[in-house]
């Protein structure tokens, strides 16, 4: 079993959960919830453990749950701790979220019932990186209805144990060759990827600085699968997001700052040179050069809570570091100057 | 013009796509009875997407396309593309996207439909407006079916006809045909074929001119 993808599995968001005042109906107001929410799971799912802190005062009605951060309703089908990386620039622990019964922003968010629509979108996905990996989805549309559930359920409790015996089945396999994690070998394939990619106008020296996201229109989403050509070649993180978001690493910078990679100087330049000796000396010299042309500028990139370092091995990133249902969620946060917003 | 492999796999590559929707809106254009037309829409936060918008009155639909490249950076990082259309049916209007799925490397139809007052339609409501052939065909391509589902570029709920299994019928659509079976498929012909089927899902009809190679 991979260590670190032990880590993601046990990971977990501190939640401080408010109720929407237009729903408290008592005095006094009842103190927010505090609960852990699994980094792998989804909002909803979370009903369970709310709804006691607050079923004395909820208004007369019929429970839709959702949840706002900072006024964005939050999209109950992207994972918790994907969630929290994109929009918590700097890290906020608790976390504060309003959690709301009634009134569910049906022109905004699709409808959920409860864990029956999170399990169907679970399963979706998952038909989804079937047919990214395979061609085709029958390995999840074959899935008996008792293996089905099994899988759900190691998901829903977080048992990576029972997860890996009940996705074995599925043969997505993991993206690896032979001893790929130590060289960073990839088979040419495909990669299930769903990369957020967060634009702001303002520059920020610190991420506590960073604007808050107060419209879903500020993140681009982009689904796109990655394409891996270069066979037995070492295929780094940076190739993968330079495959995926050519205009910001056209042969250019990635980082100029710190955020990415917490590193002395000395060590930066010799994993940039390691990286120059396998996958070509244009590369590694202009990972760590100025800002890019356009003036747009990646700030942050972000999976699972982390800041990898871009010359690791995709292959590492992917398996240990994607979520169940087999997509790596990437969070990226680029500065566009306002002149180009036109 | 290109032809599929004989071993093609009922998929199209995204910049097939574009080529397919070109011949497509092209098509609808010039066989006026299959008005409304379809219009190229520029979505702020991807690729255009091919769009048209209908109502029914009259059985008169309209249609525009126009094309704009990306208005922003990272506009073109993902090789989707939307085919829009929007009809209204007395107060019921129908907006209509055609989005290129880079997962399922096939096109997808999303719709919405909303009352003249701007309230969204159930897919109750909307049913009673689909044609009897509809549930037929939604059965008959039993992969097929209809879903509430996020817009890939608009951060709001769409219809959505599900995309799972289209790269298999398409299959059969088009390597039914004895000369495609030989030569390979058309690939300026897929959206026109695909639409054949999708459209009576939701109602619209490819004129018989529109199949016809040239």
């Amino acid at each position: 079993m991979m260590e670190a993808q032990k880590y993601v599995w046990e990971g977990a968001i501190p939640l401080q959960i408010h109720l929407h005042e237009s729903e408290i109906t008592s005095l006094p107001p009842p103190p927010p919830a505090l609960i852990l929410a699994p980094r792998i799971g989804y909002l909803p799912l979370l009903l369970p453990l709310i709804k006691p802190y607050f079923s004395s005062t909820l208004p007369p009605g019929q429970d839709t749950l959702w949840f706002d951060y900072k006024g964005l309703p939050l999209k109950w089908y992207i994972p918790t701790g994907v969630l929290f990386d994109l929009l918590c620039a700097e890290p906020e622990r608790p976390w504060n979220l309003t959690v709301h019964f009634r009134g569910y922003p049906s022109n905004l968010l699709i409808p959920c019932e409860g864990e029956e629509s999170v399990k169907w979108s679970f399963i979706n996905s998952l038909k989804e990186a079937d047919y990214i990996i395979n061609g085709n989805c029958k390995n999840v549309m074959n899935m008996s209805q008792s293996d089905q559930v099994e899988l759900w359920r190691s998901v829903m409790d977080g048992n990576l144990d029972k997860y890996i015996r009940s996705s074995s089945k599925l043969k997505l396999g993991t993206v690896t060759t032979d001893e790929a994690d130590m060289v960073g070998q990839v088979k040419a394939g495909k990669i299930p990827v769903r990369l957020y990619v967060w634009s702001v106008n303002e520059d920020f020296e610190d991420l506590e600085d960073a604007p808050g996201v107060d419209n879903w229109d500020q993140i681009s989403y982009i689904n796109r699968p990655l394409e891996i050509h270069k066979e037995g070649k070492y295929f780094t993180l940076h190739d993968a997001l330079k495959n995926l978001l050519p205009e910001f690493f056209a042969g250019k910078s990635l980082i100029n700052d710190k955020p990415c990679i917490e590193e002395s100087e000395d060590a930066q330049k010799v994993s940039s040179e390691d990286v120059g000796s396998s996958t070509g000396a244009e590369d590694g010299k202009e990972i760590f050069s100025q800002p890019m042309e356009n003036d747009a500028e990646i700030k942050l990139i972000r999976i699972q809570g982390i800041e990898p370092k871009l010359e690791i091995p995709f292959s590492w990133v992917v398996n240990n570091l994607k979520n169940p249902e087999h997509f790596l969620h990437i969070c990226v946060c680029v500065k566009i100057p306002n002149v180009k917003a036109a | 013009m290109g032809c599929f492999s004989p071993s093609w796999d009922g998929t199209l590559s995204p910049k097939d796509f574009s080529v397919a929707a070109h011949v497509f809106t092209e098509r609808w254009e010039r066989n006026k009875s299959a008005s409304p037309s379809w219009f190229w829409v520029n979505s702020p936060k991807g690729p255009p997407l091919l769009a048209s918008s209908q109502h029914d009155c009259n059985e008169e639909e309209s249609c525009t396309v126009e094309e704009e490249a990306g208005s922003c950076e990272i506009d073109g990082a993902a090789d989707n593309a939307t085919l829009v259309q929007s009809k209204h049916h007395e107060a019921h209007y129908y907006d209509f996207h055609i989005v290129y799925s880079s997962s399922y490397r096939v096109p997808v139809l999303y719709f919405r439909a909303y009352c003249s007052d701007g309230r969204p339609l159930l897919l109750n409501d909307i049913e009673k407006d689909l044609p009897a052939c509809s549930s037929k065909v939604l059965l008959e391509t039993k992969w097929s079916f209809i879903t509430l589902e996020e817009h890939p570029f608009l951060n709001r709920p769409w219809y959505k006809l599900h995309p799972c299994g289209t790269s298999e019928w398409m299959k059969l659509l088009c390597l039914g045909d004895e000369v495609a079976a030989t030569n390979g498929p058309a690939i300026e012909l897929y959206l026109v074929s695909w639409f054949s089927v999708v459209g009576q899902v939701v109602g619209l009809k490819v004129p018989l001119e529109m199949v016809k190679s040239h």
